[in-house]
């Protein structure tokens, strides 16, 4: 099945989408391909925060001025991705005023709306600050939810006429007579959505020009097509809280540093960062240390990090990159700006460019320059509406309280599954009744869960970056097995109990990293329900051999002729345990 | 003045009430303090001793260093376990040597099973032989385990007749089509089908099992129609949708339904509907709350009473008043922020493990809060897992351990103190989880340390 289209994307970050969302308006037929789910590379491992600018306003301020002009296009287009927070650049005593002075007049200078408090003005914003946090500078940061945003952009070039194939790598890049024609890809599970044990196969797409948009991965794209694309890929981690701290984004207003920054999110808070190159985006160490630093240094700013409850930690990596020959040493001095490599000019190999660099927040913008440079490649005239028109999801504003009424559900899954869901909220809750919640924590219905499965298969990864589901306190502990379940309606049962098993334990991999407290008992109570009482990990169903059913117990004769004998001692004892426990509760002694 | 007694039981759960009720046998004076109610509600119900022997060695060696990222999962490769096991008793010599049954013997189990067998009475079977049941749980798949509810009875799967497992749209727990394909992939000698019921769909959307209970139990009317007929109703068009290998349409012999018959009138619940669909009838063991556990917690409180043990909850033991010569003389006990001692002759200490609290931890380390008795732990808390989830999990052997006679041992391998005795999930060395031993492991130790404990008090 191979097929001739005007442009393949390469790559399903933020990028990748925009692009093709953005080409797809234009008239191109595309095609988005990515070797993991939407958002499976840097995307989906960032702490989701949407850049006001002010984190650039004193070394890069073209940067910044570039986020707080997307920042404000986001907020319009992409109105059910992005929680308007607001965010502080907090000082404390030990911290440069002059630094300080010089935020502020950054900001000023780049047009980000900015106000100075006091500390007691911070706290009373954010009561859990440190009481010796001196002043704040408040400006417009936000929270955006990456996977959402991607999810809509897809949707949106879809509807466009775009085709999307995730779960389907790169094998090669095809180049004949010195000009790039095309990639060949790999489907995992065969060409749509992922379902798990379907055969792979393979699939040349022959296009017009080819966009690289895989980030930190940039070079292996590259390599394949023989050009040199030397990313600097750097890792960070981020630490998950179990619950929201603060409400808005706490940055540390000092030049640089690892640990500076906490963003609210969804039901958590994200602490973050390091900033360390590695050699290998795929294989790099998670230390220890990095989560400890995430936890004491943020502390100085959040007191109450210091004994609260983690959910998980995550790595991702930035794909930094500069011009051949810059040869900085520090990869956080490494610009934060985006480039745009034509392989024509710069390889003599037409027919591809890369783009590499860049941040999520302007993600769009960076999809509008690629999109417009690849129009001029292939001289197509159209014009780029995508800082207009609004995301599916962000069409209108969303009826949160007349959905509660209409769907039957509690008031904060409503509201949460209205947020999630925006304007599509009524599409996708009408589908079914009885609509029971299936992710407590999170707060995620039947209809939610079914609907990211009718879009994304048997991945289950793919339905919690959609849906939340599983990333909440249990992390997986009460409701993989009732995401998995929900499977059932379409695919057989090896389906269910492979794809259970795979967001088992992907929830498992972050959680390692938070093994103490509270979250230690929470892994324990999770092992004890889904081995001893699940036995997922004994199953005869699993193992290689095979069961001697006969050898075991069959049942107690009197218990097979009198199993509804035996009531009246059954009943006293449930009357009198219970009567009994209280009596020495409240009156013992 | 401290609150005396022969023997002071720490903890509410299943091995606190077992040394309790040990004790008591033995002719002394107990007292039982606990926390909080025991994590029984996140129990089965089902009450196993040992169901496999599971690898302690991975397949290839484990990773060195910290874990990377990788966009692949980087899962350790574990051999299958030992298992499922006929036999809990004869694999015992293979599991680890510092594990309880190891330490305490066979015959610990063999007579804190026979001590639960008394104690639970008609509520609970399995006690007619040696040999594992194996019963469907919750996920689908089969459990082998040493006791089981009566009213988990007509589910066990080495019964040949053909089965339908019934599940309701608006619960989540389980698909029942999946369940009954788990069970066949399984290769259970049944023939077995899942049907997916409207009967819940009367109460509000997410409705607890406890209400559920509570409705068959009062077999309030739904829509007019008395809470077990309509049950009933819902589930009499699947009693033909079995199938065998041969095509053949095959009426069940038994229907299966989450544990949810009732709570004070299971039985009742259950014959009616047995008559009403001719058909046997059984609870299928769900996660948390589950009602076969609150139930077991219920009867074992009363045999408790019954056995003359005074007990109080909500009151935790917030470390060591009083100690001489080895052996601790007082405890201080958190009564409502009012510290209280209470004295014993000897104590055992059940508090659970880290899911009952009886183990805490932080970014340093592992600890038992109440005693402060020796935890072994690897000191960085980066070996304290493996990157398999269902791997050999260090942090899940966790624990106190103890002697041949249940005493706590301290960092050398010497008792910590004269008179203190541990049992259950404190206690470690055991992968309870893996090995589908939670509450073998509970009753051996318990009936050890509450014997052991009674003996030290009344000498």
């Amino acid at each position: 099945m191979d097929q001739q289209v005007d442009v393949v994307v390469v790559g399903g970050g933020s990028t990748g989408c925009g692009v093709v969302r953005d080409l797809a308006r234009r008239g191109l037929d595309a095609v988005l391909v990515e070797k993991g789910n939407l958002t499976h590379g840097t995307t989906g491992r960032m702490h989701g925060l949407l850049h006001s600018g002010g984190r650039y306003a004193v070394s890069d301020q073209k940067s910044a001025r570039e986020c707080i002009e997307e920042n404000m296009v986001l907020r319009d287009i992409a109105g059910h991705c992005v929680e308007e927070t607001g965010g502080l650049f907090v000082k404390r005593p030990e911290d440069s005023e002059e630094y300080f002075q010089e935020k502020l007049e950054g900001c000023r200078a780049c047009d980000i709306p900015v106000e100075v408090i006091d500390g007691e003005e911070a706290r009373r914003r954010e009561p859990y600050l440190a009481h010796d946090v001196e002043k704040a500078i408040a400006l417009p940061d936000g929270a955006v939810d990456p996977f959402r945003l991607c999810v809509a952009n897809a949707a949106d070039a879809r509807e466009h006429g775009a085709r999307i194939e995730t779960h389907a790598p790169v094998t090669d890049v095809l180049v004949e007579d010195g000009e790039i024609v095309g990639v060949e890809i790999e489907h995992e599970t065969g060409p749509g959505k992922r379902v798990h044990g379907e055969p792979g196969t393979t699939e040349e797409i022959r296009a017009r020009h080819v966009v690289n948009a895989t980030g930190a991965w940039a070079g292996n794209v590259g390599a394949m097509a023989g050009v040199d694309v030397e990313v600097r890929p750097s890792k960070g981690v981020m630490t998950v809280m179990n619950t929201r701290q603060v409400d808005t984004v706490i940055n540390r207003c000092r030049p640089k540093g690892d640990a500076d920054i906490i963003v609210p999110h969804e039901t958590a808070c994200i602490l973050g960062t390091t900033d360390e190159e590695v050699d290998d985006p795929e294989d790099y160490p998670e230390e220890e240390w990095e989560v400890d630093l995430m936890i004491e240094t943020l502390s100085e700013l959040v007191p109450a990090l210091e004994d609260a409850r983690t959910l998980r930690s995550f790595w991702g990596v930035r794909p930094l990159y500069e011009p051949p020959g810059t040869g900085t040493e520090d990869p956080t001095d490494i610009t934060r700006d985006y480039f745009l490599l034509d392989h024509g000019d710069r390889d003599d190999l037409p027919g591809m460019t890369t783009i590499v660099g860049g941040k999520l927040t302007t993600y769009r913008m960076m999809a509008e320059s690629i999109s417009d440079h690849v129009c001029d490649a292939l001289g197509h005239d159209a014009s780029c509406d995508t800082a207009e028109a609004p995301l599916p999801g962000s069409e209108s504003e969303a009826r949160m309280e007349e959905l509660m009424d209409e769907f039957g559900l509690r008031s904060p899954v409503a509201r949460r599954s209205g947020q999630r869901l925006g304007s599509r909220a009524d599409d996708v809750l009408d589908e079914y009744d009885p609509n029971p919640v299936v992710c407590e924590c999170e707060g995620v219905t039947r209809a939610e869960v079914q609907d990211a499965i009718g879009e994304a298969g048997s991945d289950l990864n793919a339905v919690r970056l959609r849906t939340r589901a599983s990333m909440g306190n249990c992390q997986g502990g009460f409701c993989s097995h009732r995401i998995a379940a929900e499977l059932a309606q379409e695919y057989p049962e090896p389906v269910v109990r492979d794809a259970e098993d795979e967001l088992y334990q992907e929830r498992w991999k972050g959680q390692r990293h938070a093994l103490w407290g509270r979250q230690l008992s929470q892994a324990m109570l999770n092992h004890l329900l889904h081995a001893t009482t699940m036995n997922r990990d004994g199953d005869p169903a699993s193992l290689d051999s095979e069961v001697d059913f006969g050898a075991f117990d069959a049942g107690s004769e009197s218990g097979t002729a009198g199993a509804n004998e035996g009531g009246d001692a059954g009943t006293a004892a449930a009357d009198g345990g219970r009567a009994g426990d209280d009596a020495a509760t409240d009156g013992g002694i | 003045m401290a609150i005396d007694s022969d023997v002071l039981v720490v903890g509410g759960g299943l091995a606190a009430i077992t040394s309790a009720v040990a004790a008591a046998r033995e002719g002394a004076d107990v007292r039982l303090v606990s926390h909080k109610s025991s994590t029984l509600r996140q129990a089965s119900g089902l009450v196993d001793a040992l169901g496999y022997v599971p690898a302690t060695e991975p397949a290839q060696p484990l990773r060195e260093g910290p874990p990377t990222a990788g966009r692949e999962l980087d899962r350790d490769d574990w051999p299958d376990p030992e298992g499922p096991l006929a036999d809990p008793f004869e694999a015992i010599d293979r599991l680890p040597e510092t594990h309880p049954y190891r330490v305490l013997g066979a015959d610990a189990l063999r007579e804190g099973l026979a001590l639960f067998d008394d104690l639970a009475g008609d509520a609970y079977r399995g006690g007619h032989t040696e040999t594992n049941a194996l019963l469907p749980t919750f996920g689908g798949s089969v459990k082998p385990t040493a006791r089981y509810p009566a009213a988990a009875e007509a589910g066990i799967a080495s019964d040949g007749r053909p089965a339908l497992i019934v599940g309701f749209r608006s619960l989540t727990e389980y698909d029942a089509r999946a369940f009954a394909g788990r069970l066949e992939a399984a290769g259970v000698p049944f023939d077995v089908a899942g049907a997916e019921v409207e009967f819940a769909e009367a109460f509000r959307a997410d409705t607890k099992v406890t209400r559920l209970a509570k409705a068959l139990d009062h077999d309030e009317e739904i829509d007019g129609v008395p809470a077990r007929e309509a049950l009933a109703k819902a589930v009499a068009p699947h009693l033909h949708d079995v199938v065998d290998e041969a095509g053949g349409v095959d009426r069940v012999g038994r229907v299966g339904f989450p544990a949810f018959l009732g709570d004070q009138e299971g039985d009742a619940v259950r014959a009616e509907l047995s008559d009403r669909l001719g058909a046997d009838v059984f609870e299928i063991p769900m996660g948390p709350p589950s009602l076969p556990g609150l139930r077991l917690e219920d009867r074992l409180y009363d045999a408790l009473d019954a056995e003359g043990v005074r007990f109080e909850t909500g009151f935790p033991v917030v470390g060591i008043e009083a100690e001489t010569d080895g052996s601790i003389e007082t405890v201080s006990v958190d009564r409502k922020g009012r510290e209280t001692p209470y004295g014993a002759d000897a104590f055992v200490l059940a508090t659970g493990g880290l899911v009952g609290k009886g183990l805490d931890s932080d970014r340093e380390g592992v600890r038992e809060p109440a005693f402060g008795l020796h935890v072994e732990q690897p000191e960085d808390r980066y070996e304290w897992f493996v990157d398999d989830a269902f791997g050999d999990q260090p942090y899940a052997r966790f624990g106190v351990r103890i002697g041949e006679d249940g005493r706590a041992l301290d960092a050398d391998g010497e008792a910590a103190y004269d008179n203190v005795f541990a049992a259950g999930g404190v206690v470690g060395g055991a992968d309870v989880a893996r090995e589908k031993s939670a509450s073998g492991v509970s009753l051996a130790t318990g009936i050890v340390a509450g014997r052991q404990a009674a003996t030290e008090a009344t000498q």
